[in-house]
């Protein structure tokens, strides 16, 4: 017998082939579309980490300083006025003798003067000094042991971002301090580790990229997240809840419907154009406040709330309404015992989505004050929190790049890890939530 | 419900608003960003030392300062604007219209303005004659005005290579700017007999003359950076051909990407910028409203502070950032102190 029992008898038509051909393609340009998009992401995430990742570690370096009472408190009586009278610069020689002690006590041969030895140690390590000369004036005339910043370069030397090669007119350092580097390194005084000041830190300056980190920034971020879910999502839900379940459909309902999605698409900018003229300039709030940052992407979130709460109630179907006004309840009881718990997941993932939306938001806040300089201190109270001044991350990543020492350049792709990881969580939250309560019917 | 708690904490947060309307403490920043640097090295240190919070300084060029500084008097402006030329005379009088009247000015030193290319590119030595050749829209060839058609550096002086013409200079926005056409373009108009031809052309009348000597070419061969230095590096580092307007402490911090030409045939550096010899270098200022001052707290500190002779003396942190210090800083340091104000003799 022939093998013929094996083939169909089935016989395929032209067309239905080329239907099957086409379906084929279709697959293929599906599976081609997905994996470009893998692809960029893949290029982008490899990006940020391999030069995001630097920005989590600093070289710092292990000094003993003698804090002599002849240059802190010539008066000797400890008073703190007087303490306070001795700025950041009278601490200068202090860090120096401090480092040639080291150099000399370990042995190291070097023909680098004083300052250049000093040079080596960033210049965020005088206002360390003083800030603990200020809270322990008792122990002024002690030799205390401290672990002081590295300067941007020596630390950019240890992570290969700097070589000997690239720094002929560099001003900040030559290579005999590298060479001391090098030295010390293998003593043991100069260590790459783990830095947490990045995470938890203040901004520095242009001079003090080593100090620079995004904790302060990130309550900034938090205050205004704080703002805008305890203003957007009380607004957004009774105004889509009273649009859906009790407005009239009528022209002004259409109006307010368009108006509501054209608002939606509005650039952010222009909410930041709105803010700086009705919250500052007309209603006096303080710039560069998180308070009027949180303002601002309140308005700028509402849409998507309402719009995703609106999307959340019309899901619920129209027979629990009915079976609830049927047993006798209210309208308002149906809403608030039944259609709402069913709803609130949905809407509770259109909040964090627009959270999320939100805490990558720097544009509006050009506008009122919240990018450029702003190195505070971390908030004490709720209320410092939302009038202080204050940045907000992606406003400390964009300011980081731009700034001229590359070694902020690392910082603000460490700055862009953990805006992701926040944002990641958010949507992973908004996901999970979804899941596990979202109802099909 | 929840809900009702959430209503409970809005409006929480709206008594809180309602009382934010107390005093602002900080004392606010805005203006050039080629001062911004040095106003962060100073308001970081002048955190740490005294006792008010460390002032926000916010960028954006130099004319945008200005023009927030003249918004008026009031907490809700800025206390200060940094700037990276001097105040004009439109802008004197939108500030006394808005009722903002006693200005002081603070000069705290002087800033060098270098040209600068890929490190591994050729080198460059100019004079302002080269790029007014380069980029000027109309220039002299035989005795006559042309449209400028030189393509590569090689067309503008025969010494150098034939690099495709290319450069990246700051928008009109910055201050840095109006240093460029005066002292390069405008320079470079008149050493190649240009600035005549055009006073010919403009009927003897001068401004006209100057404005046609800075007007540049728009064929694309000069781009106007409306951000900040990192973005001519980073067009730069894409085009490679392309030469970049800088100031002089950015390319002392990114010596390992670029190297700087010479102009006039002398190489920018604190040191030649403060004895005059290199030419392109422009002071720097910032503008305090005197109105502030007993108001914002920390003000005059602020200023006071910033002009010290340990903050913008030679040996201070802004001189080792790249800032060329004031000979005359005392004279500063005096009228900050006195709170003398532009135009008055108080």
């Amino acid at each position: 017998m022939s093998d013929t029992s094996k083939t169909s008898l089935l016989a395929l038509t032209p067309r239905t082939k080329q239907r099957n051909a086409a379906e084929k393609r279709f697959r293929a340009y599906g599976i081609a579309a997905i994996a470009v998009g893998l692809m960029m992401l893949m290029v982008l995430v490899t990006n940020i980490f391999s030069r995001g990742t630097g920005a989590f570690q600093q070289t710092f370096m292990t000094v003993n300083v003698e804090l002599l009472e002849s240059k802190l408190d010539k008066k000797g009586n400890r008073d703190l006025d007087d303490i306070k009278k001795v700025t950041t610069f009278g601490y200068n020689p202090l860090i120096r003798d401090a480092v040639v002690a080291k150099v000399e006590e370990l042995g190291i041969q070097t023909d680098l003067k004083a300052k250049d030895l000093g040079g080596i140690l960033s210049r965020n390590a005088v206002g360390q000094l003083r800030e603990f000369v200020i809270a322990n004036p008792d122990r002024i005339g002690e030799t205390i042991e401290f672990r002081f910043l590295a300067q941007s370069r020596v630390d950019g030397y240890l992570k290969g971002r700097v070589h000997r090669a690239s720094i002929g007119n560099d001003k900040s350092i030559s290579p005999e301090q590298l060479d001391l580097v090098d030295q010390l390194v293998d003593a043991g005084v100069i260590v790459k580790t783990f830095n947490i000041d990045f995470i938890t830190g203040a901004d520095a300056s242009d001079q003090r990229p080593e100090a620079a980190g995004i904790g302060v920034a990130m309550l900034g971020s938090l205050s205004m997240m704080f703002v805008v879910l305890g203003l957007a999502l009380p607004i957004g839900v009774a105004a889509s809840i009273y649009l859906e379940e009790f407005a009239p459909k009528n022209r002004l309902t259409d109006i307010i419907e368009v108006n509501i999605s054209n608002l939606a698409a509005v650039p952010s900018i222009v909410f930041g154009i709105l803010g700086l003229a009705v919250f500052i300039n007309y209603l006096h709030l303080p710039t560069s406040a998180p308070l009027v940052g949180g303002l601002v992407l309140t308005l700028m979130t509402l849409p998507t709330i309402i719009i995703s709460t609106r999307a959340a109630l019309k899901a619920v179907p129209p027979s629990i309404r009915d079976a609830a006004l049927g047993v006798g309840a209210s309208k308002m009881q149906a809403v608030f015992h039944h259609v709402l718990p069913l709803a609130a997941p949905g809407i509770l993932t259109g909040t964090i989505i627009g959270l999320a939306q939100a805490l990558g938001e720097t544009a509006p806040l050009l506008l009122i004050g919240m990018v450029g300089f702003i190195a505070s201190n971390a908030p004490e109270t709720l209320a410092d929190g939302l009038l202080a001044p204050n940045s907000a991350m992606p406003a400390q990543i964009y300011e980081w790049a731009k700034r001229a020492d590359p070694a902020f350049y690392e910082r603000a792709w460490g700055g862009i890890i953990i805006l992701l990881v926040f944002l990641v969580s958010m949507n992973t939250l908004a996901v999970i939530l979804r899941r596990r309560f979202e109802r099909r019917w | 419900m929840s809900f009702v708690k959430l209503t409970a904490s809005a409006l929480a947060i709206a008594a809180v608003s309602a009382t934010a309307a107390t005093a602002r403490d900080q004392v606010q920043v805005a203006g050039s960003s080629t001062v911004l640097p040095y106003a962060s090295i100073v308001a970081e240190a002048f955190g740490e030392n005294f006792d008010f919070p460390t002032p926000v300084v916010e960028s954006g060029g130099s004319s945008a300062g200005l023009k927030r500084f003249c918004e008026g008097v009031g907490e809700n402006t800025i206390d200060v604007a940094n700037a990276s030329r001097a105040i004009r005379e439109k802008e004197i009088k939108a500030c006394a219209e808005a009722g903002v009247t006693d200005i002081i000015e603070v000069r705290i030193g002087y800033d060098g303005i270098v040209f600068a290319s890929d490190i591994a590119g050729n080198s460059f030595e100019y004079t302002p004659s080269d790029w007014f050749l380069a980029l000027s829209d109309q220039i002299v060839v035989d005795g006559k005005l042309v449209a400028n058609p030189n393509k590569t550096w090689a067309d503008v002086n025969a010494k150098f290579p034939a690099q495709d013409l290319q450069a990246f200079i700051p928008g009109t926005k910055h201050g840095t700017r109006e240093v460029f056409e005066d002292k390069v373009i405008l320079a470079g108009c008149e050493e190649t007999g240009a600035f005549e031809a055009l006073m010919h052309a403009n009927g003897d009348d001068k401004k006209a003359a100057e404005k046609a000597c800075i007007s540049l070419r728009t064929d694309g061969v000069s781009v106007d950076i409306d951000g900040d230095y990192t973005e001519t590096l980073a067009r730069i580092e894409s085009n490679k051909d392309g030469i970049g307007v800088f100031g002089l402490a950015f390319y002392e911090n990114n010596t390992d990407k670029l190297q700087v030409a010479t102009m006039g045939g002398i190489v920018p550096s604190t040191e030649s910028i403060s004895t005059g010899e290199y030419p392109v270098s422009r002071p720097l200022f910032f503008y305090v409203k005197k109105a502030h001052i007993g108001v914002i707290p920390g003000l005059k500190d602020y200023a006071e502070f910033f002009v010290s002779d340990e903050v913008a003396g030679p040996d201070g942190p802004l001189s080792e950032y790249g800032l060329v210090a004031d000979p005359e800083l005392v004279k500063t340091q005096e009228a900050v102190s006195a709170e003398a104000v532009m135009g008055g003799n108080s």
